[in-house]
């Protein structure tokens, strides 16, 4: 399957991006709660890029047994502020908006891979994958 | 599409109930909050029925909206039971480490109705037939 970019520049963006993810992944054979989790960590990054960096875009690629193992990689890019402290970022309860400070650690609860990549004054990088 | 998806608000007896049957894009959460105090304060209602039974996925936007619905509501003199959560959507919410603080949650609409009556004490209106019929008897409360 075609992997497929969105840009995520306004607050509708971000239903739009979950819906996409949630379509794809129901085409993969992921089961509900998987389509669940997707769309809701979907939802999470994209609403990160928009608040926090005005614009941005997600990259979903789908993965299937010939590159190894069948899933859904969604990457989340921006040219924003970046994050100081990622580390700091990943622990619940933390937040530098007016989030909850659920956002990123909460997301990595929902799926099998995160990384994330950020440098100050050039932008964010969120990588996650969920396998099938 | 943006901002103009509308959620139906639906007075029934003192209860306001809000079936909510799209993924809704923030502006329409932010306005549909904003909606239901302001009927909430034109009716008079007690209680808010959210029934997000078709709900596809709540994120912490949607949440945290959801627990200031609640609250705002209460200060308002009314109480809010959300109704109809779908299992994907309740275990995705626990994993993502979400509490809804000061919602309540039932199974379904049934349910709901039988708590705003007897935990919380709303009755019907005096002039409303009854809650069985709601279809029949609800009064759509849209304005633009």
């Amino acid at each position: 399957m075609q992997s497929r970019s969105i840009a995520l520049e306004s607050e509708h963006d971000i239903a739009v991006a979950r819906g996409e993810v949630r379509t794809l992944a129901a085409g993969i054979g992921f089961r509900i709660i998987d389509q669940t989790r997707l769309a809701t960590v979907t939802s999470e990054l994209a609403r990160n890029v928009v608040k926090y960096a005005k614009r941005g875009r997600m990259i979903a690629q789908p993965l299937d047994a010939a590159q190894g193992r069948p899933g859904l990689r969604l990457i989340f890019e921006d040219t924003g502020p970046g994050i100081p402290d990622v580390g700091a970022a990943m622990r619940d309860g933390f937040s530098t908006g007016r989030g909850l400070g659920k956002g990123l650690p909460g997301s990595k609860r929902l799926v099998d891979v995160f990384e994330i990549e950020s440098t100050v004054g050039v932008g964010t990088r969120v990588t996650i994958v969920r396998w099938l | 599409m943006d901002g103009q998806q509308r959620i139906p608000i639906l007075k029934v007896g003192r209860v306001l109930i809000v079936p909510i049957q799209v993924d809704m894009d923030d502006q329409t959460v932010m306005h549909l909050q904003e909606r239901i105090l302001s009927e909430l304060e034109r009716t008079g209602a007690r209680g808010v029925l959210i029934d997000i039974s078709l709900l596809e996925m709540v994120d912490s936007f949607i949440g945290r909206v959801l627990s200031d619905i609640a609250a705002m509501a209460r200060i308002m003199d009314a109480r809010t039971v959300v109704v109809g959560m779908q299992p994907a959507v309740a275990i995705t919410l626990v994993e993502l480490g979400l509490e809804l603080r000061g919602v309540d949650t039932v199974l379904n609409v049934d349910e709901g109705i039988r708590l705003l009556r007897s935990e919380f004490g709303i009755d019907e209106d005096e002039e409303d037939a009854g809650l069985g019929g709601a279809g029949a008897f609800a009064e759509q409360v849209n304005r633009p």
